[in-house]
């Protein structure tokens, strides 16, 4: 089968209805993996990433949920920038992990990423605006990596860096609203 | 007229010598600005990778709200906060569905009326023109202007400068009497979104950008993002260690630059909050 019969079902067909991406019209020329600062560090450079799931095969599909080049993705939108058929990558990406949580399928190595964002969320929900302190402890006792870092925060407090109680937004009633109506619904 | 700023949580904290310099420059040229009212998070990097309507509610609630208060233009200092806001209002702006689904969750009408500056634009427009006669004193280094990703891409949304090779810093710090160097890694990524979670890949990331500064013969580096600044001037330990020297060239943000050669002093403009030392290489020379 070309791939063309594929591209509209499967996870590109799901791609393009959420997220408007045409993975099909990758031709591999490479420029996305070359330009890409983490390449080395993926399992799969973008471009691989891509003709994965350009070729409709569900174990690749699985693979392409489970890599670990979707986490790391920084969304620096070099990729983006320099296709030559202007494929939104970093918009990919947003999409891929949210089918990664959703279905479980989070890279092992990945999960230290996720409680990062976890933390930094839960932060936000809380008073809306981020307590970076309150983060950094909360992401460094979920991760126990308590000692990463260990001489940053006490000199980020010196120089007068990092706040020791958080700000609070006035309507913090309705940030929690709009964590309800959108995040809370999918992620634990 | 009044501009409405964006402060977002990095000026309040770990950058907060960018927030305090913006001010401090925008009052020198007599410019009325005022924060957007209760303002939330925008969602950052932590948002867009979990969820998607999460992270247009959080910058259409500030956006509205700045409607909301006539405030209908508004700079935004950070660039990670300028990325997501121009985001959203893209994505609002062009779709009348989602515009009206995110309205919904965030319970006010999204109009998007409100027009979004990077600090670079807002300097342009608002600074540069009355500049040359209020300068008081001027670079005489070479610097190297680091731009990183987010103030510049994607082109496609942000139309702002070249994607590639932006000039827009460099042609402000040619007028305040600086050599702006070619170089290579002005629009490279510093990593900013891995800064915790990732801190090997950061450091690696930062040191060949500052790698390549210092190769050019950069006495500074600027900067127009807090991420990019925590990344290159917070972790320069750990970036020295990886790569086995030790390079002591300052990150200083672009509108420290325009309040130093306005004559403002350290106090002002708050160096003694970066962990690089930024006195030692800036020399002075009278206009
Ligand atoms: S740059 Fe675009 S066309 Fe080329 S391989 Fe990457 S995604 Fe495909
Ligand atoms: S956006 Fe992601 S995939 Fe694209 S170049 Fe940057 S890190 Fe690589």
């Amino acid at each position: 089968m070309g791939f063309s019969e594929h591209h509209s079902t499967g996870l590109s067909g799901e791609i393009i209805e959420q997220t408007g991406v045409h993975v099909e019209k990758c031709y591999q020329c490479g420029k996305c993996s070359a330009g890409c600062p983490l390449s080395d560090e993926m399992d799969y450079p973008p471009s691989l990433l891509l003709r994965m799931i350009q070729t409709g095969d569900k174990e690749l599909e699985e693979k392409v949920l489970k890599s670990y080049t979707i986490w790391l993705c920084l969304s620096c939108e070099m990729c983006y920038q320099r296709c030559p058929m202007e494929i939104d990558i970093p918009t990919l990406c947003d999409y891929l992990r949210s089918r990664s949580i959703e279905k479980g399928h989070i890279n092992p190595k990945a999960k230290n990423i996720v409680k990062f964002h976890k933390a930094f969320l839960n932060s936000i929900k809380n008073t809306g605006r981020l307590y970076e302190l309150g983060m950094i402890a909360n992401f460094k006792f979920s991760s126990m990596k308590l000692f990463q870092d260990a001489d940053l925060a006490p000199a980020m407090i010196s120089k007068g860096k990092l706040h020791f109680l958080p700000e609070k937004i006035k309507d913090t009633a309705q940030i929690k609203r709009i964590f309800n109506k959108t995040i809370s619904k999918k992620v634990k | 007229m009044k501009i409405g700023i964006y402060p977002g949580c990095s000026l309040t904290g770990s950058a907060r010598e960018y927030n305090q310099s913006v001010i401090a420059i925008a009052e020198a040229f007599g410019i009325d600005i005022e924060q957007i009212p209760d303002w939330n998070c925008c969602g950052a990097t932590a948002a867009h990778n979990l969820n998607k309507d999460l992270s247009l509610a959080l910058p259409a609630r500030i956006l509205t709200s700045a409607e909301k208060h006539g405030l209908f233009e508004v700079v935004v200092p950070c660039a990670a906060c300028y990325s997501r806001l121009m985001t959203t209002k893209h994505e609002l702006d062009h779709d009348p569905v989602k515009r009206n689904k995110i309205s919904e969750i965030i319970e006010a009408d999204y109009q998007g009326k409100v027009q979004i500056l990077n600090v670079i634009e807002f300097i342009d427009k608002y600074i540069t023109p009355k500049l040359d006669d209020k300068i008081k004193r001027k670079f005489n280094n070479k610097i190297a202007c680091y731009y990183g990703c987010l103030l510049v891409r994607p082109a496609k949304i942000l139309k702002y400068d070249r994607a590639e090779d932006p000039q827009s810093m460099d042609t402000v710090m040619l007028k305040l009497g600086a050599e702006p160097l070619q170089w290579n890694r002005k629009v490279e990524c510093c990593g900013a979104g891995l800064t915790m979670a990732k801190t090997e890949i950061v450091a690696k990331l930062s040191g060949t950008i500052i790698e390549d500064a210092q190769h050019q013969g950069a006495e500074a580096i600027i900067v127009a993002c807090p991420m990019c600044h925590a990344n290159l001037d917070m972790r320069r330990k750990s970036i020295n260690s990886v790569l086995g020297k030790k390079i002591d060239i300052p990150v200083i943000y672009i509108t420290q630059a325009i309040g130093w050669a306005l004559g403002m002093d350290d106090k002002k403009l708050e160096f003694f909050r970066h962990f690089v030392p930024v006195n030692i290489t800036v020399k002075e020379v009278s206009v």
